[in-house]
């Protein structure tokens, strides 16, 4: 398999701005096929909007996405690809059976609607306005509709928010499903435990620019916890102006477990 | 716990059945949603009955049928389509939706579709009724094929500025803003009333207005006449609504 093949995702040196505002400052990431990558950082590291041009909805400012080697945005990738947005996604008045055999019919192969909506638990609300539904039910219900369309890569922008613990659970049961299936899943969280737990490669984003990776093993290799090794490669909210400069080794933290950004992300994998 | 085949097998559906599909979903949402409801045909409904019914003081009812058909494209194709593009924004819809096989170009276009269907029902509904009330047009052929034509421009051109303002504005200030709109172009943008009616003084600037060339256009034309400046200032406007959506539209919010 050609090296470029082994990757479901490839973000290379990717600019990304809202305005004048800087978002994403030389990010460089891989995340391999059916694997799952955590994309661990801060409210307002860049989560969002890394997943917003791995999607083609933002045009980078610089630097190059290749999603499942296609360039974000074709009609063809669209059909690969699946999305759960941070935001809830859906129609405040539609129900959760009407959203998912709408969103079934986009595609050529979807998964049996009724056998989604029996697999999520989603039955007993199915024919509940989306509006209706407690946050949990909600996500239950943008995570099926991600996944409906039998994607080869999904990004997952924080499933997990809001989630009481059973319902986590039951979610990170489902990832895995998902990596032994054969799709290739980017995760972002800032759930620490989640990360450990699931995550094949871990990258932790902070303003803009990935400040460390590689698999939870080799961040916490020196004893640390992952949560530890978060807070040293993150900067506390209003703790420092500007973003970490594309390909400073210099970490918040300054300690071991660092990889400086697009230098040794691919090999850093499992 | 049921276990479920995940395995990726990518495809899209055609792209005529995604449109379609879209379509009928938003036009669903739409006639399920009581305040759209209200917009789309309540009020044109109230209007029509109190004309007929109210001595004159509205006009005359020939003129009064017709200029509650352009009001009925005015509140679906310019309020409705903003404050649900505005919501869909909001609630990440659009940016799930451009993620899918449907994509932008798709969802625009399922978008017109569910708007081609809400005005047909709307018109076919209230012609109906003033019909029924009493309303005798006197058409020609030339004239309905122009009196279609001006609906098809008005929707568009309401559509287009609909979606500036929806792509630009947070929801809730779409939803205020394309609210005032509306009430204050029924009421003053020679809609409803014919621009004839108006102060001489405002009139010149009154007949610039989108809405006072479909109102007019559309009362000539169940006259049995024809006027040529609605077409004109509703093209002009197409274009500059058209330009600006196309380049001030943001599917994020």
């Amino acid at each position: 398999m050609p090296a470029s093949d082994a990757y479901a995702l490839v973000v290379d040196h990717l600019t990304a701005r809202y305005g004048s505002r800087t978002v994403l400052d030389g990010l460089s990431l891989r995340a391999e096929r059916a694997l799952l990558t955590a994309v661990l950082g801060p409210n307002g590291a860049g989560k969002t909007t890394l997943v917003r041009c791995c999607t083609g909805l933002l045009k980078p400012a610089a630097g190059t996405v290749s999603v499942l080697g296609e360039g974000p945005g074709s009609k063809h990738l669209a059909s690969r690809v699946g999305l759960m947005p941070q935001s809830t996604g859906a129609w405040s008045g539609v129900r959760a059976r009407e959203l998912l055999r709408y969103l079934a019919g986009l595609y050529a192969h979807p998964i049996d609607v009724d056998a989604l909506i029996s697999r999520f638990g989603i039955a007993a609300y199915a024919k509940t306005a989306y509006r209706r539904l407690s946050g949990g039910q909600q996500q239950a219900v943008n995570l099926a509709a991600a996944l409906v369309g039998r994607p080869e890569l999904v990004f997952l922008d924080e499933p997990t928010a809001g989630l009481d613990p059973r319902a986590r659970r039951s979610t990170w049961d489902l990832l895995r499903e998902l990596r032994t299936a054969g799709v290739s899943v980017v995760l972002t969280t800032h759930a620490m435990d989640e990360a450990a737990e699931l995550a094949d490669q871990v990258y932790i984003v902070d303003r803009g620019v990935v400040t460390a990776a590689g698999t939870v093993p080799e961040l916490t290799s020196d004893g640390r916890d992952l949560e530890s090794v978060y807070l040293a490669n993150t900067y506390p909210p209003g703790g420092r102006g500007g973003v970490v400069p594309p390909g400073a080794s210099t970490a918040p933290g300054g300690r071991g477990g660092v990889v400086p950004p697009g230098a040794s992300t691919a090999s850093a994998g499992p | 716990m049921t276990t479920l085949d995940f395995t990726p097998a990518p495809g899209a559906a055609p792209a005529a059945s995604r449109v379609v599909r879209h379509g009928l979903m938003e036009a669903r949402l739409l006639v399920r949603n009581g305040e759209q409801l209200l917009l789309a045909l309540i009020i044109p409904l109230g209007i029509l009955v109190v004309g007929r019914f109210a001595g004159g003081r509205l006009g005359a009812f020939g003129e009064l049928a017709p200029s509650v058909l352009a009001l009925a494209v005015w509140s679906s194709g310019f309020t409705s389509v903003a404050i649900s593009t505005g919501f869909e924004r909001r609630y990440g819809v659009l940016e799930r939706l451009a993620a899918t096989p449907l994509g932008r170009s798709g969802l625009l276009a399922g978008k017109s579709v569910a708007l081609v269907v809400i005005i047909i029902d709307q018109l076919a509904i209230l012609g109906l009724v003033a019909a029924a009330l009493g309303w005798r047009p006197a058409y020609t052929l030339f004239s309905a094929l122009v009196a279609i034509a001006l609906v098809i421009l008005a929707t568009a051109t309401f559509a287009s500025l609909a979606l500036l303002l929806a792509g630009r504005l947070r929801a809730e200030a779409t939803l205020g803003l394309a609210n005032l709109i509306y009430v204050v172009l029924l009421a003053g943008g020679a809609l409803v009333i014919p621009l004839a009616r108006y102060p001489a003084a405002v009139r010149p600037v009154v007949e610039l207005l989108p809405t006072a060339a479909l109102g007019e256009g559309l009362r000539a034309a169940a006259a049995g006449q024809v006027l040529g400046w609605p077409l004109l200032v509703l093209t002009a406007w197409l274009l500059v609504a058209a330009l600006g959506a196309w380049k001030g539209f943001r599917w994020t919010s």
